[in-house]
């Protein structure tokens, strides 16, 4: 084990390049969807149950499996009514299961990556043939169920490996939502061709609000509006990046929608010379074009500070 | 079932602590202090960079902020890292607007890892203190004690040389402490250790012929405590930091000069959409008159020139 995989190096947030976003927009703002598939009795890993119940664990079986059933068309009729586009964190596996629901978000034009195969699957304990296989297969599942070739990874229920990011990079992913050490995208090391880390969040994220820090849903909302204030003010210096992680089994619920509604109103009532309101797959794109070569410059000349 | 006779045996009961690192003292019935320009509360903000490393041990156990899933946990150590570059320069652009000085504690592995924090905490005359090697380095009763001197005059050294600064504040990782760790702490130069929650205002330890100070350093008032353990809002932090200031502020007509002891982490409280609540709270501070923003050694300094 390593005190530090080296995957990026450190970059003050300050005096940086001053990316703007299309439009000249201050603050890129993605929502991501995660439309995940958890088995009822998946095999085990060595290093983490599925399930804190002995199988079948009914409580949180099921309260995974609302999302599809319930809360993602829900959701998805919030964000049609605001324009958004979903970029959406998914379980290769779901397009077997619920093939309906890949239908409805495709005909959107809502970008799909890839978050494993399954959200009971994890990387752990994996060799490096195994990592491949999964990252194949979801290239194959999905540019054969949508036509698009995948362009962002997150790690099956966020569980790595050492060589996790030297893979995506070889089969040529453009961005992972695995790392969190910033509110802009930036170069990953890697071993071969390039990858970028893309803003995503493990703080506005929709579970970690209700489960970790106890959030009520009206909170939510709040705390999404105050990000995003932060981050376009800031973005005034240099483009920031903000996402919306979702769960429809969580924000989909009667009693939390209303709090991200309210939250998707504030940010869509902003210009396009604000808030540019985007995918995954764009910003990565747009970043590579324009801001990867001197981003990186800057990082390599400002080594340790 | 039955337990030795020595369980019910009390060596130790007698009047004030059973051990002698400090006196026993009661807030309430010491010497008023006054602070400098007869300020009511002396304002103590200290704020902590740290590295969490992936391999952390839990040796004797993993410091509050640690790695929590399998190896390698990406998401907690990238979410750490996040306070060492974005946090940390939203605290201080708060900290600027409101003139507002502070005390950094910093891992020796930080200054060596990122010397632009070092060389920004200089620039901003912030005060640096110990904070150990790094968050995978606990002291803690029953550790080498060999390895417990490495480890302090390792951090202390680097900080030392990276910073040009005395270093005399220590803040020991997860505020754990070894029997021996305030020998070697006073013995290494420090003057004042933050580890101690057990008071509102700056006690004399018994070590080193009392030398050695505990500054009052909570564990309660903190952003790590309030937010992330008691899983209260922003909204309900800035009150109940309110609800600090005004009682201290207030006893101070009775008992003299008080601290209010605020401590804040980077990736905690400098979040995007957690700042401007910090933003608010210290500015409504500051709408109050006798209000004396000092770092530790300065407060300590004011006052053991009253206290002899």
């Amino acid at each position: 084990m390593k005190p530090d995989l080296g995957l990026y190096d450190y970059w003050p947030y300050e005096g940086r390049p001053k990316i703007r976003w299309p439009n000249g927009a201050k603050i890129a703002f993605w929502v991501a969807p995660n439309i995940e598939f958890y088995e009822l009795d998946p095999p085990k890993n060595p290093l983490r149950n599925a399930w804190p119940r002995p199988h079948p664990d009914v409580l949180l079986a099921s309260n995974r499996d609302y999302g599809n059933r319930a809360g993602h068309w829900r959701m998805m009729e919030v964000m049609d009514k605001y324009n958004v586009r979903g970029s959406i964190s998914l379980s290769i596996g779901l397009i077997d299961h619920h093939p309906e629901l890949i239908e409805e978000t495709k005909a959107r034009n809502w970008e799909f990556f890839s978050h494993g195969i399954y959200n009971t699957r994890y990387s752990y304990e994996m060799d490096e043939a195994q990592e491949r296989a999964i990252m194949e297969d979801s290239l194959e599942s999905v540019m054969k169920a949508t036509g698009q070739k995948l362009a962002g990874y997150l790690a099956p229920a966020l569980t790595h490996t050492e060589r996790t990011m030297d893979l995506l990079a070889e089969y040529g992913f453009l961005y992972t939502c695995d790392l969190f050490q910033d509110d802009t995208p930036q170069p990953v090391n890697v071993n071969s061709g390039r990858l970028i880390s893309m803003p995503y969040s493990l703080e506005i994220n929709d579970i970690i609000v209700y489960n970790a820090y106890l959030g009520t849903p009206r909170r939510y909302g709040q705390m999404i509006k105050d990000q995003f204030d932060q981050l376009l003010k800031e973005g005034e210096e240099c483009g920031t990046v903000m996402c919306i992680p979702l769960h429809a089994y969580a924000v989909g619920h009667p009693h939390r929608i209303g709090g991200f509604e309210d939250a998707l109103e504030y940010i869509t009532g902003h210009s396009k010379e604000d808030v540019w309101i985007t995918t995954g797959r764009e910003i990565a794109e747009y970043y590579y074009e324009t801001y990867y070569d001197e981003c990186l410059a800057d990082i390599n000349a400002r080594k340790g500070g | 079932m039955t337990l030795d006779k020595e369980y019910l045996e009390y060596p130790n009961r007698k009047y004030g602590m059973d051990h002698d690192l400090y006196d026993w003292s009661i807030l309430q019935k010491r010497e008023p202090v006054k602070w400098p320009n007869d300020a009511k509360v002396a304002l103590w903000i200290s704020y902590s960079l740290e590295f969490f490393p992936l391999d952390q041990p839990a040796k004797p156990f993993k410091a509050p902020g640690g790695m929590v899933t399998p190896y390698p946990d990406l998401r907690h150590f990238t979410t750490r890292d996040y306070g060492n570059r974005v946090g940390i320069q939203r605290l201080w652009k708060v900290l600027d607007k409101h003139g507002l000085k502070a005390s950094a504690a910093v891992n020796s592995k930080v200054a060596e890892r990122y010397p632009y924090l070092v060389n920004k905490i200089n620039e901003r005359g912030d005060e640096l203190i110990g904070h150990g090697v790094d968050m995978g380095k606990i002291h803690y009763g029953g550790m080498d004690d060999g390895e417990e001197q490495a480890l302090i005059k390792e951090s202390l050294e680097s900080l030392r040389q990276a910073s040009g600064q005395p270093v005399t504040g220590w803040w020991s990782p997860g505020k754990s402490q070894s029997w021996n760790t305030m020998k070697h702490l006073a013995a290494n130069g420090v003057v004042y250790c933050c580890d101690w929650g057990n008071d509102d205002m700056p006690y004399q330890m018994n070590e080193a012929g009392g030398n050695l100070w505990a500054m009052p350093h909570g564990d309660e008032i903190w952003d790590r405590t309030i937010i992330m353990d008691k899983k209260h809002n922003e909204e309900e932090f800035v009150e109940e930091v309110q609800d600090a200031f005004s009682v201290l502020y207030n006893e101070t007509d009775k008992y003299g000069g008080r601290v209010l002891s605020l401590v804040l982490t980077p990736y905690i409280m400098g979040l995007h959409y957690r700042i401007k609540y910090l933003d608010q709270v210290l500015g409504w501070i500051k709408e109050h008159d006798g209000v004396w923003s000092a770092t530790g050694t300065e407060i300590l300094d004011a006052f053991k020139a009253q206290t002899g």
